[in-house]
C-alpha cells in the first residue's frame, strides 16, 4: 500500500516535471518574444511618433476637429495616441504570438481572429480619421458660404452638415469593425431620416421667406439690380 | 527661322490649341499687333468693343499687321460669329478710315471651361506662334471702351519698348474698394511699385514677357481664377519694363467679378499664392517707387451714389461672431480680439482703423501661407472682414473731396508699407 502511494506520488511528480520541463522553452519562448516584441514595438512607437511630427500631424488634427475630441476625453495629442495605439497592437500581436506558442487549445483561435481584426481595425481607423477631416472641411465651407450670403443661422447650417457627416462617419466604421451592425444602420437611418424631415419641415415654414428670396434673387431677372446697393469691389 | 517651320516647331508645344484655329494662325502669319479678346456670352457688349478694337487699329496702327484673336469660352449668344462675322469695312465709313491691310479676326473655343486662364494661354500662345510685337488683351465687357485705348496699351510695347501696360481708370470715389484697400497699397508695399490696378481688364504686353509666362511652370494647376493678376506679378518679379496708360472711365457695368468672395478668389488667392514663391523677391523691397504713366495716374467721380453701409457692418458683425472658430485659426488673439470689440460696436461709433487692416491682412496672408486651413476658405473668410473696412472707408470719404480721398488712400500705402517688418514677423515666426 505504502509503496503504491510512493510510486503514484512519484510517477505524478515525474509527470509534472516532464510537462514542465515540457513548456518551460515554450514559456521562455513566449517571454523572449513579448520583451523582443516590446523593444519593437517602442521602437516603432518612436519612429511613428517622429514621423507624425514631422508631417505636423497634431495640426492635422487640430483641422479636422479630432484634437477638440481628444482634449475634451482628456487624451494626449492625436500624434500621442496614435502612436501609443501603434505600440499596443504591435506589442499585443507579439504577446499573442508567445502565447500561442504556449499550444493552449482555444486561445490559437482566439488569436488567428486577433490578426483577422487587425486590417479591419486599420480601415476603421482611417474611415474615422479621413470622415473627421471631411466633416470639418464640409461644415466649414457651409459656414463660410453661409455667412458670406449673409443667412441668420450659418452656424446651425455648419453644425447640421458636420452631425450628418460625423453620423455616416460612425455608422460606417462600426459596420467595418463588425460592431452591432444592424443596430447602427437601424440607428443612422432613423437618425438621417429625421434629421432631413426635421430640416424640411423647418426650411418649408421657418425659411419661407428665404427660399422666397433665394429663388427671387436667382431666377428672377433684374431683381439684384433692383437691390443692387454694393459696390465692385474691382 | 522660316515662318512655316516656326510654326511646325510650336505645333508640338502648343498641343491645347486645336486644329482648326493652327491652321487660321498658319494663314494669318505673322503679325505686328495683336488684339486678344476673352469672351464668353458677351453678345450684348462685344459689337462696341470690336468696333472699337478696329477703329483704334486703323487710327493708330495703319500700315502694322494686325489681328484680333477671340478666345471664347463656350458662349450660346452667338458672341464668336458677332466677331468674325464683322468685316474691317463696317469701321470704314463711320471713321474715315482707310485700311492698308487686311485685319484678321479669329475665333477659337478654349478646352477649359470658361476661366480666364484658359483664355490668356490661347491668347499667349496665339502671340507666340504670330510673332507679335505687341499684345494687347481687351475686355469684352465694358461697353465705354474707346478707339484710343488701343493706342495708349500697344504705343507703349510697340513704339517705346515698354514690357507692360497697366491701365488707370477714372472712377467713383466708392468703385472699386478692394483694389484702394487692398491691392493697391499691399502690392505697393511688397513690390515696391505704384501700380494702380493691378488687376487689369485690359493691358498691354511684350511678346517677350508672354513667352515667359507662357513658358512657365504651372498652367495645369490653375484653373484659370486670378491669371490675369499672376501675369501682372510674374511681370514684376521679372524685372519688366511697366508703365501705365489712362484710358479713361470705368465701366460701371463691368462686373466679371463683382460678387465679393469671385473677386477676393480671383485677386487676394492668387496675390497670397505668389508672395510664397516670391519671397525672396519681396522681402528685400523697402519703400516703393512710382512708374512712368501715360496721362493721369488716377481720376475719380464724386457723384453720390447709394450704399447701405449699415447693411454691410451688419455683415461684417455677423462675420466675426459666427466665424470665430475659422478666426482663432487664422488671426492672432490680439487682432482677434479687436475685432471682436468693433463688431460690438453701433454705427455711429463704428471705425475699423488701418493699423488693424493692415494687421489683419497680413495675418491672412500669413496663414495662407502656413496652410492652417483650407487655402479657399481663408480667402472666403476674408470677406465680412472686408466689408468691415469698406464701411470705414466709405464713412471717412463720406464727403471728402477728389483730393482728400487720395490722400487717405496714400496714407492706408502708408500703413502698408509702414508694417511690412509686421508681416515678415508673422511669416516667419507662425507656427
Amino acid at each position: 500500500m505504502r509503496e503504491m502511494i510512493v510510486s503514484e506520488l512519484s510517477q505524478a511528480l515525474h509527470e509534472l516535471a516532464r510537462g514542465f520541463a515540457h513548456y518551460l522553452p515554450r514559456l521562455i519562448v513566449m517571454l523572449i518574444l513579448a520583451f523582443v516584441g516590446w523593444l519593437i514595438a517602442y521602437a516603432v512607437k518612436v519612429v511613428v511618433r517622429s514621423i507624425l511630427r514631422l508631417i505636423k500631424f497634431d495640426k492635422f488634427s487640430e483641422n479636422t476637429g479630432a484634437s477638440q475630441l481628444l482634449s475634451k476625453a482628456a487624451l494626449p495629442t492625436a500624434a500621442e495616441v496614435l502612436s501609443r495605439f501603434v505600440f499596443w497592437v504591435t506589442w499585443l500581436g507579439f504577446i499573442l504570438l508567445g502565447v500561442s506558442v504556449l499550444g493552449i487549445l482555444g486561445l490559437q483561435e482566439q488569436v488567428g481572429r486577433f490578426f483577422i481584426f487587425l486590417p479591419r481595425l486599420f480601415v476603421a481607423m482611417f474611415i474615422l480619421f479621413f470622415g473627421l477631416l471631411a466633416a470639418s472641411f464640409f461644415s466649414r465651407a457651409a459656414l463660410l458660404a453661409a455667412v458670406n450670403a449673409n443667412m441668420r443661422s450659418a452656424r446651425i447650417v455648419s453644425m447640421a452638415v458636420r452631425t450628418v457627416i460625423v453620423v455616416f462617419v460612425f455608422s460606417v466604421v462600426f459596420e467595418e469593425l463588425g460592431i452591432a451592425e444592424q443596430t447602427m444602420l437601424v440607428a443612422f437611418g432613423i437618425a438621417f431620416g429625421a434629421l432631413m424631415l426635421g430640416l424640411a419641415i423647418a426650411f418649408g415654414i421657418g425659411g419661407r421667406n428665404l427660399a422666397q428670396r433665394f429663388l427671387e434673387e436667382r431666377f428672377v431677372r433684374g431683381r439684384k439690380e433692383e437691390n443692387e446697393d454694393e459696390l465692385s469691389p474691382l | 527661322m522660316s515662318r512655316a517651320s516656326h510654326a511646325e516647331l510650336k505645333l508640338e508645344d502648343e498641343t491645347f490649341l486645336t486644329d482648326d484655329f493652327l491652321r487660321q494662325l498658319i494663314n494669318v502669319g505673322e503679325v505686328d499687333i495683336l488684339v486678344g479678346l476673352p469672351t464668353h456670352n458677351n453678345a450684348k457688349t462685344v459689337g462696341s468693343v470690336v468696333d472699337a478694337i478696329r477703329i483704334g487699329i486703323l487710327r493708330s496702327f495703319p500700315r502694322e499687321r494686325a489681328v484680333i484673336i477671340n478666345a471664347d469660352g463656350g458662349s450660346r449668344d452667338g458672341t464668336p460669329g458677332l466677331i468674325t462675322g464683322m468685316s474691317i469695312y463696317d469701321a470704314r465709313p463711320a471713321s474715315n478710315l482707310h485700311a492698308l491691310r487686311t485685319l484678321h479676326s479669329i475665333s477659337t473655343t478654349y478646352s477649359n471651361g470658361t476661366s480666364g486662364g484658359g483664355a490668356l494661354r490661347t491668347i499667349l500662345a496665339a502671340a507666340e506662334l504670330l510673332r507679335a510685337k505687341a499684345c494687347i488683351v481687351m475686355s469684352p465687357e465694358s461697353a465705354k471702351t474707346q478707339p484710343e485705348w488701343i493706342s495708349n496699351l500697344a504705343a507703349p510695347i510697340y513704339r517705346e519698348g515698354f514690357d507692360l501696360v497697366a491701365p488707370t481708370y477714372r472712377r467713383h470715389k466708392f468703385d472699386g474698394l478692394l483694389m484702394t484697400n487692398l491691392l493697391y497699397p499691399m502690392i505697393r508695399a511688397l513690390y515696391g511699385l505704384r501700380l494702380r490696378e493691378p488687376y487689369m481688364p485690359e493691358f498691354g504686353f511684350s511678346s517677350r514677357i508672354g513667352s515667359q509666362f507662357l513658358g512657365g511652370n504651372g498652367w495645369s494647376d490653375r484653373n484659370g481664377t486670378g491669371t490675369e493678376l499672376r501675369f501682372t506679378l510674374a511681370a514684376i518679379k521679372g524685372g519688366s519694363r511697366i508703365c501705365q496708360a489712362f484710358l479713361g472711365e470705368k465701366d460701371h457695368t463691368e462686373r466679371r467679378a463683382a460678387d465679393l468672395v469671385p473677386a477676393l478668389r480671383q485677386t487676394v488667392g492668387p496675390l497670397f499664392s505668389a508672395m510664397e514663391a516670391d519671397f525672396p523677391v519681396w522681402s528685400t523691397v523697402t519703400g516703393s517707387n512710382s512708374i512712368p504713366t501715360i496721362g493721369s495716374d488716377h481720376e475719380l467721380m464724386l457723384d453720390p451714389i447709394r450704399v447701405n453701409r449699415k447693411r454691410l457692418r451688419e455683415m461684417f458683425a455677423t462675420g466675426v461672431a459666427e466665424l470665430e472658430s475659422v478666426f482663432h485659426l487664422i488671426l492672432s488673439s490680439s487682432t482677434l480680439a479687436e475685432l471682436q470689440r468693433l463688431a460690438r460696436l453701433d454705427d455711429e461709433a463704428f471705425h475699423y482703423p488701418a493699423e488693424l487692416w493692415v494687421k489683419t491682412i497680413y495675418e491672412f496672408a500669413a496663414a495662407y501661407q502656413k496652410s492652417v486651413i483650407n487655402r479657399d476658405h481663408i480667402v472666403q473668410a476674408l470677406a465680412p472682414l472686408f466689408r468691415g473696412r469698406a464701411v470705414t472707408f466709405l464713412i471717412e470719404n463720406r464727403s471728402a473731396s477728389a483730393s482728400e480721398v487720395e490722400v487717405n488712400i496714400e496714407a492706408l500705402c502708408v500703413e502698408f508699407e509702414r508694417l511690412k517688418p509686421y508681416l515678415m514677423q508673422m511669416w516667419k515666426s507662425r507656427e
